[in-house]
C-alpha cells in the first residue's frame, strides 16, 4: 500500500514532481559546480601566479659573490662555480617532480660583438627556449617560453639545438639589429632569429641556446644558475620553522608538503654541489595572492550551498503545501501522523537521490565548462564527492520539507478537505 | 473583505465615491499580506535572501579587483625608472616623481656601485633610502633594519661629528652571501665591521642586519643614500616605483612621470603588471560565474515560492473577478503587490548583502569593503523583474479559468 502511494503520487503528478525536481537538480547542480571550483581554484590561480616567474632558484654552492649591476655581469667569466646541465633532470626526479612546471638554466657570458669595424661589449645570455628532455619514459619541455612568459620575441624563437640568437631590444635599436640579420659576436658569425622585449636586463642582452654559451665560454656542461619554477603551498607558520630542528615525522610531514622551503630543500639535495632558495618577491607574495582568492572562493561556495538549500527548500515546502486536501483524505481515511509523514519522506528522498544524481553529473558538466572558459584546462571532479553530494542533497530535501510536512500532518482533515487552510 | 457595513447601503455608496481606487487597492494590498503572515512572510524572506546574496555577489565583484591589487603591490615596483643610456638621475628626479605619484605609489631611488672589499673582491654596493625601500621591497627578509638599531654614530650624538668621520661606522644591511665574503668571523653582528673602498676613498660600514631575498640583493651591501653619495659622489640610477590603481591609471602615471623626468626612461616592471593581469581577469572570471549561479539559484527560488503563493490565492482571484474585477485590474492588483514585496525584499536584502559584502571584507582581505549604493538600482530592478514574473505568470494561467471552477475547488 505504502509503496503504491508513493509510486502513483509519481505517476499522477507528474508535473509537481518535475517541478520539485528541477528545484533539487538545479540546486545540487550549482553546489557541485561551486564544490568542484573551490576545490580546484588553488591549483590554477597557482599556475596562473607562475606567469611572474619562477619562484626557486639553485646556485653552486661554492659560488662567489654575483657582481651585477642593471643586467651587466661584471664578474670574471670563469669565476667561481658552476653547476652541472646533465644533473638539470634531476630537477624532475624529486618527491614534488609533478609540481615542477618547469626550469630554465642561464648561463651569462660577456661577449665582444663586431660591427662595421666597432667593438661592442655586451652580456650573453644561454639558456633553454623549449628544451625537450626525455626523462625515463617521458618528455618534458623547458625553459624560458614556459617560465618566463612576459618574454615576447618579434620574429622567431631560435631552436635549442641550433645557432641562432635572439637580441633584447634596446641593444638592437643601438645596434640597428632586424631579425634575420647577421651578428658577429665572439668571432662566429651568427644569424638573429628574432628581436627580445622583455621590459628587463634582458633588453639589453643577446640570448641564446644554452650549448652555444657553453661553447664561447668554453666550458661545457657549465651552468650559472637554474631558475625553477614550482607550484607550491602557501607558507605558514609551520612551513617556516626550520627543518634541522624537527623530529623525524614532524619533519617527514613538512619535507611532504610542497611549501616553498621543502622544495628547495629537496632542489638542494637531488643536484650536487647545489644551494637553492626561494625567490621571495615571488615566493612569499604568490602565498599571499594565493591565500585570499582561496578565502574569497571558499566563503562564495558557502554562499552559494546556502542560496541552493534554500532554493530547494522553498520548492519542497511549496510542492508539500499544495497536498494539503490529499493529506485530508488520507487522514479521513485513518492514516496516522507517521503514516503521512513517510509517505511524504520517502516521496523527498526519492527526488533528492534523482535529482542529486542528475544534478552531479550537470554540475561536473558546468564545472568543466567553467574550467575550459575561464582556465582553459580541465576542472576534474573527484567522484568520491557523489556520495557526500548525494547524503548533502537527501538531508537538504528533508530539513526543507520537514516544516511543511509537520504542518501538513498536524491539518485538521475536515478543514483541508474544504480547502479552508 | 473586513469593510465595515454598519452604514445604510446609500450612505456607504456616496461615502466611497469620494474615496480615491487607490486606498481601496492598498486597503487590499496590507489585507493579503496581514491576513496570510505565514506564508507572505516566507516569500518575504526568499526576496530577502535573493536581494542579499546578489548584493553581497555583486558588491564582492565590484570591489574585489581593488582589494587583489593592493595584494598585488606586495610584489614590489611595477614601473621603474633609469637614467638614459645608464646615465644618474637628475638630483630633483625623485622630488618629481613623488608629485606625480600624490600618494598614489611608493617611489625609491637606488644608486649602485661596484667596490672592493678589504681583500680586493668587487662588491655591488647600493645606496637607498631604507624607509622607502622597507614599504617597497616588503618580501625583503631582514634581521634588522638599520634606522631601528642605534649606530655609534647615534649613540655619540654631535661629539663624534668632531672627531674623525672616516673611523665612524656607517649603518649598512649586509646581504646573506656578502657577509660570509666581507665579515667571514664568527662574532656578533656589529663587531663585524670592515671597510670598502672606491676609487680610492674607504668607507668603514659597520653591519646592522642581513638581507636574504634569494636574489641578486643577497650579493650586495646596502647603506643609506646620504651616506652613498657623500662616500663615492654616485647620484641615484634607478628609481623603483609601485603605482597603485587599474592599468589605465598605472599608464596615465607612466606618461606623467615621463613628462616630469625627461632624463629618464620609464618602463614598466612587465613580469609583475602581466601577472597581475592575468590573475586578476581570472579571479574576476571565476567571481562572474559564481556570481550568475547563485544569483540564478536564489532568483529561482524567489520565483516557484512567489508562484506558490500566488497559486495559493486563486480563491481570491475568483472571488474578485465574479465580483466583476477586469482582467487590467487583476493583474494591476498582483503586480502591485509583488512590486512591492520585490521592493520591500531588494532594501532589507540590500543592507543585509552590504554587511554579508563588508564581513568578507574583513576576514578575507583584512579591509572594510566600500558599501557601493550604485549596485542598489541593479538590485532593485532584478528583484522587481522577478517577483513581477512569479506574479504574472500564474495569473495569466489563472485568467483562463472560470472563477467558478476555481471556487468549487477543481
Amino acid at each position: 500500500m505504502f509503496v503504491r502511494l508513493v509510486y502513483e503520487s509519481f505517476r499522477r503528478q507528474k508535473r509537481r514532481k518535475v517541478l520539485a525536481g528541477a528545484a533539487i537538480t538545479l540546486g545540487v547542480t550549482v553546489a557541485t559546480a561551486m564544490i568542484a571550483v573551490a576545490t580546484d581554484i588553488g591549483d590554477k590561480i597557482n599556475r596562473e601566479l607562475r606567469t611572474i616567474g619562477a619562484n626557486l632558484v639553485v646556485t653552486p654552492q661554492e659560488d662567489s659573490l654575483d657582481v651585477e649591476i642593471g643586467g651587466v655581469n661584471l664578474k670574471p667569466p670563469s669565476d667561481g662555480a658552476f653547476l652541472n646541465e646533465a644533473d638539470l633532470p634531476k630537477i624532475k626526479d624529486i618527491f614534488w617532480r609533478n609540481n615542477i612546471t618547469g626550469f630554465a638554466p642561464m648561463l651569462p657570458v660577456p661577449v665582444a660583438m663586431e660591427r662595421d669595424g666597432k667593438r661592442q661589449d655586451a652580456t650573453l645570455v644561454g639558456t633553454y627556449f623549449a628544451k625537450r628532455i626525455s626523462l625515463g619514459n617521458e618528455d618534458f619541455t623547458t625553459g624560458v617560453r614556459s617560465t618566463h612568459t612576459w618574454w615576447k620575441v618579434s620574429g622567431a624563437w631560435p631552436d635549442d639545438n641550433s645557432r641562432d640568437v635572439l637580441v633584447g631590444e634596446r641593444l638592437a635599436a643601438r645596434l640597428g639589429e632586424k631579425a634575420g640579420d647577421q651578428l658577429v659576436l665572439a668571432g662566429r658569425a651568427l644569424r638573429v632569429s628574432g628581436i627580445l622585449s622583455t621590459g628587463g636586463a634582458e633588453d639589453d642582452q643577446v640570448v641564446a641556446p644554452l650549448a652555444l654559451a657553453q661553447e664561447i665560454l668554453g666550458r661545457p656542461g657549465a651552468v650559472r644558475r637554474v631558475y625553477v619554477s614550482a607550484l607550491t603551498k602557501p607558507e605558514d607558520a609551520f612551513g617556516r620553522r626550520d627543518p634541522k630542528s624537527m623530529s623525524g615525522a614532524i619533519y617527514e610531514r613538512w619535507y611532504c608538503t610542497p611549501y616553498p622551503q621543502a622544495i628547495a630543500l629537496q632542489l638542494g639535495e637531488a643536484i650536487p654541489h647545489s644551494h637553492a632558495e626561494q625567490i621571495r618577491q615571488v615566493a612569499q607574495n604568490e602565498g599571499a595572492v594565493l591565500t585570499r582568492i582561496e578565502g574569497l572562493i571558499f566563503l562564495i561556495t558557502l554562499a552559494a550551498l546556502f542560496a541552493s538549500a534554500l532554493a530547494v527548500s522553498a520548492a519542497m515546502a511549496t510542492a508539500i503545501f499544495e497536498r494539503r486536501a490529499e493529506v485530508g483524505l488520507l487522514k479521513a481515511l485513518g492514516a496516522g501522523k507517521l503514516a503521512v509523514a513517510a509517505v511524504f519522506f520517502a516521496e523527498a528522498l526519492l527526488l533528492a537521490l534523482f535529482g542529486g544524481l542528475i544534478g552531479f553529473g550537470a554540475g561536473a558538466l558546468l564545472a568543466h565548462q567553467i574550467g575550459q572558459s575561464i582556465f582553459n584546462s580541465q576542472i576534474s571532479i573527484q567522484p568520491v564527492l557523489l556520495p557526500v553530494i548525494l547524503a548533502i542533497a537527501v538531508i537538504v530535501t528533508f530539513a526543507g520539507s520537514a516544516a511543511a510536512i509537520r504542518r501538513a500532518v498536524g491539518m485538521d482533515p475536515v478543514f483541508a478537505l474544504r480547502g479552508e487552510l | 473583505m473586513s469593510a465595515p457595513i454598519s452604514h445604510p447601503a446609500q450612505d456607504l455608496a456616496a461615502s466611497r465615491a469620494h474615496v480615491p481606487h487607490t486606498s481601496m487597492l492598498l486597503r487590499m494590498l496590507v489585507r493579503a499580506a496581514v491576513l496570510r503572515r505565514g506564508r507572505a512572510a516566507s516569500a518575504l524572506f526568499a526576496m530577502v535572501v535573493a536581494a542579499a546574496v546578489a548584493t553581497a555577489m555583486l558588491n564582492l565583484y565590484v570591489d574585489v579587483q581593488a582589494k587583489l591589487r593592493r595584494e598585488f603591490r606586495n610584489y614590489g615596483a611595477n614601473v621603474i625608472l633609469v637614467g638614459r643610456d645608464g646615465a644618474s638621475l637628475p638630483a630633483d628626479a625623485l622630488a618629481h616623481v613623488d608629485s606625480v605619484l600624490a600618494g598614489h605609489g611608493i617611489a625609491a631611488p637606488f644608486a649602485l656601485l661596484v667596490a672592493r672589499a678589504s681583500d680586493g673582491q668587487p662588491i655591488v654596493v647600493a645606496g637607498v633610502d631604507f624607509e622607502r625601500v622597507r614599504q617597497l621591497d616588503r618580501w625583503w627578509s631582514v634581521s634588522a633594519w638599520p634606522s631601528e638599531v642605534p649606530t655609534l654614530r647615534q649613540a655619540q650624538g654631535k661629539l663624534a661629528r668632531a672627531e674623525n668621520a672616516r673611523e665612524m661606522g656607517h649603518p649598512g644591511l649586509i646581504g646573506v652571501r656578502a657577509m660570509a665574503v666581507v665579515a667571514p668571523k664568527n662574532q656578533a653582528l656589529k663587531d663585524q665591521s670592515f671597510d670598502l673602498s672606491f676609487q680610492g676613498s674607504t668607507l668603514h660600514v659597520e653591519p646592522a642586519g642581513t638581507v636574504q631575498t634569494g636574489a641578486a640583493e643577497d650579493s650586495r651591501i646596502y647603506i643609506s643614500l646620504v651616506d652613498f653619495v657623500a662616500w663615492s659622489g654616485v647620484q641615484p640610477s634607478t628609481i623603483e616605483v609601485a603605482a597603485n590603481g587599474d592599468p589605465e591609471e598605472v599608464a596615465a602615471i607612466m606618461n606623467q612621470l615621463a613628462q616630469a623626468v625627461p632624463a629618464a626612461e620609464v618602463r614598466p616592471v612587465r613580469q609583475i603588471v602581466e601577472g597581475e593581469a592575468r590573475v586578476l581577469g581570472k579571479t574576476r572570471a571565476t567571481l562572474l560565474a559564481a556570481a550568475a549561479l547563485i544569483i540564478l539559484t536564489s532568483a529561482l527560488c524567489v520565483l516557484s515560492t512567489l508562484m506558490g503563493w500566488v497559486f495559493d490565492r486563486r480563491r481570491d482571484f475568483a472571488i474578485m473577478k465574479a465580483l466583476g474585477a477586469s482582467g487590467r485590474l487583476l493583474n494591476g492588483f498582483f503586480a502591485a503587490e509583488a512590486a512591492a514585496l520585490g521592493a520591500t525584499g531588494a532594501l532589507i536584502g540590500f543592507l543585509i548583502g552590504i554587511g554579508i559584502a563588508a564581513w568578507i571584507g574583513r576576514v578575507n582581505f583584512h579591509a572594510s569593503v566600500a558599501p557601493r549604493f550604485s549596485v542598489l538600482p541593479v538590485v532593485l530592478a532584478g528583484s522587481m523583474v522577478v517577483t513581477l514574473l512569479s506574479a504574472i505568470l500564474p495569473i495569466s494561467l489563472l485568467r483562463r479559468v472560470q472563477p467558478a471552477v476555481i471556487l468549487r475547488g477543481e
